[in-house]
């Protein structure tokens, strides 16, 4: 469990992160959502401390994180795997490679261990005929797999993805979206998703927070979503013309 | 200010690249890369300036002694010693914070854009140190070759094209190469060529780990990158020279 208590963060004078408080669930998929602007990369980067918070603090599983030194936080994010935005794989290594860099720069694992736990993860992604590939020749769909095999390599506690489906396709997102729930209940972890897809939204959100001006402005399910009077979230889930038209129509039911 | 706040916080950096690596294996595989990479891959455009730079040299030199009192020995003498003192350390230096520096900073830049360095980080990785010390110690270890090579090529390259220009004879140039040697001049020149290559792979690599944006912005850090460490390792020459030589 990740608790956030009443963390804020400014830029040059300007608020992002605005007393923002907030639980996120082990074994749970974990969605925060909101606008372009509305503060969730900066919360994620809070999170796993590339931004150091102005006030309030994290917890993870009780244990403080961002008052402690950099080796404490080092130490911690041992237990972290995070998918970015562009997969940050390791250009100038191959697809095997980049899933046995943690294990072999944090692992206690023989060679043989190691190329078994790579081939594991790949599987686990469905990516098994990839291994000697760059990351320059593989897919964007391809890519978000290879990090999120990367990512739980180490069997992380907590598992970060910001927005893993931007530039995919619909099918593939679905692809990725399953990949993450099956994870995340699989090995009982925390995972906290950055995402604007609201089909991703309807597909993993077993736990939602609606970020707006640098605030939680709200927070519910992926069932409760669609019935919420909040305006600001009316107007983020029902944006699309495809959205409208499914309310209007199930109006009519 | 702003001068007062990136030097403070490049020394910071230093402070962050000079901590013991996490991984002595992984370590000495980047170490050996980063040899080749940065030291032999360069080996070839500094044979051919080195060449031709001794080649200028000799017949410039050799052009303008006019005066007949002037022994023509003196032409190998001038030559070894501008290359000795000069040529090899400083100026095949600029060149290697053009091609090195750029090489460097445009790297780690394009790994920062592409959140590689915060992945490195995540996982608990000491990025700074992982990425940047490998470079500066292979750099300070290859350096001296290639800059001990590029001297005997400038001296031969100035025998040669001297040979051929027909404005020094093989004896009087030997003759000129060995006399009034100063054996200290080497070892000037290996220090500053030691000092020139940390400067240049740290300045570099500076830019490059805090660069922001997008191509462009790595675009910008690398030309800042070659400008900086370009300045700041002519005034590390005149200081050296200064110190060294006074």
């Amino acid at each position: 469990m990740i608790e956030v208590q009443h963390i804020s963060k400014s830029f040059s004078g300007r608020k992002i992160l605005d007393d923002v408080s907030l639980v996120f669930e082990t074994g749970k998929t974990n969605l925060v959502i909101g606008g372009s602007g509305s503060g969730k990369t900066v919360l994620m980067k809070c999170l796993v401390a590339l931004y150091t918070v102005d006030e309030g603090d994290i917890l993870y599983d009780g244990r403080q994180f961002s008052k402690s030194t950099e080796e404490d936080k080092r130490l911690l994010r041992k237990d972290f795997g995070m998918v970015f935005q562009g997969g940050a794989l390791f250009d100038s290594q191959t697809v095997w490679e980049n899933v046995a860099f943690p294990l072999q720069m944090f692992s206690s694992m023989h060679e043989s261990e190691i190329k078994d736990r790579v081939e594991f993860c790949l599987n686990r992604v469905n990516l098994n005929a990839a291994y000697q590939l760059y990351p320059s020749q593989i897919s964007g769909g391809m890519k978000k797999r290879v990090a999120i095999a990367r990512a739980i390599a180490l069997n992380p506690k907590y598992l970060f993805c910001d927005e893993p489906n931007s530039g995919l396709d619909p099918k593939t997102s679905i692809v990725i979206d399953n990949l993450i729930q099956e994870i995340t209940e699989e090995y009982n972890i925390t995972t906290v998703v950055n995402t604007h897809d609201m089909n991703s939204v309807l597909e993993i959100g077993q736990k939602i927070i609606y970020l707006n001006k640098g605030q939680k402005w709200w927070e519910g399910d992926k069932n409760s979503i669609l019935e919420t009077d909040n305006k600001e979230v009316n107007d983020f889930v029902y944006a699309s013309e495809l959205f409208q038209r499914i309310r209007k129509a199930s109006q009519k039911l | 200010m702003k001068v007062f706040e990136t030097l403070g916080k490049y020394f910071l950096f230093i402070g962050i690249v000079f901590s013991r690596p996490q991984q002595w294996k992984r370590f000495w595989k980047q170490f050996f890369f980063e040899v080749n990479s940065l030291g032999i891959n360069s080996l070839p455009i500094i044979m051919i300036i080195s060449l031709f730079m001794g080649a200028a040299l000799t017949i410039q030199t050799a052009y303008n002694i006019t005066s007949p009192f002037i022994p023509l020995y003196a032409v190998g003498l001038a030559t070894r010693d501008s290359i000795l003192l000069e040529f090899s350390p400083t100026i095949i230096s600029l060149i290697l914070a053009g091609k090195v520096g750029s090489s460097i900073a445009s790297e780690l830049g394009m790994m920062r854009v592409t959140e590689q360095i915060d992945a490195l980080e995540i996982m608990g990785v000491n990025s700074g140190s992982f990425l940047v010390l490998p470079k500066i110690l292979a750099a300070i270890f290859i350096n001296p070759f290639l800059i001990v090579i590029s001297m005997f090529l400038g001296m031969a390259g100035g025998l040669i094209f001297g040979l051929l220009a027909g404005v020094v004879s093989t004896h009087e140039f030997v003759y000129g190469l060995q006399y009034a040697f100063v054996p200290f001049y080497v070892s000037y020149a290996l220090i500053k060529t030691v000092v020139f290559a940390f400067l240049i792979t740290s300045i570099s690599a500076f830019f490059g780990y805090y660069a922001e944006g997008g191509a462009l912005e790595v675009g910008v850090s690398s030309t800042k990158a070659v400008v900086y460490s370009s300045i700041i390792l002519l005034l590390a020459n005149y200081l050296l020279t200064q110190m060294m030589l006074s």
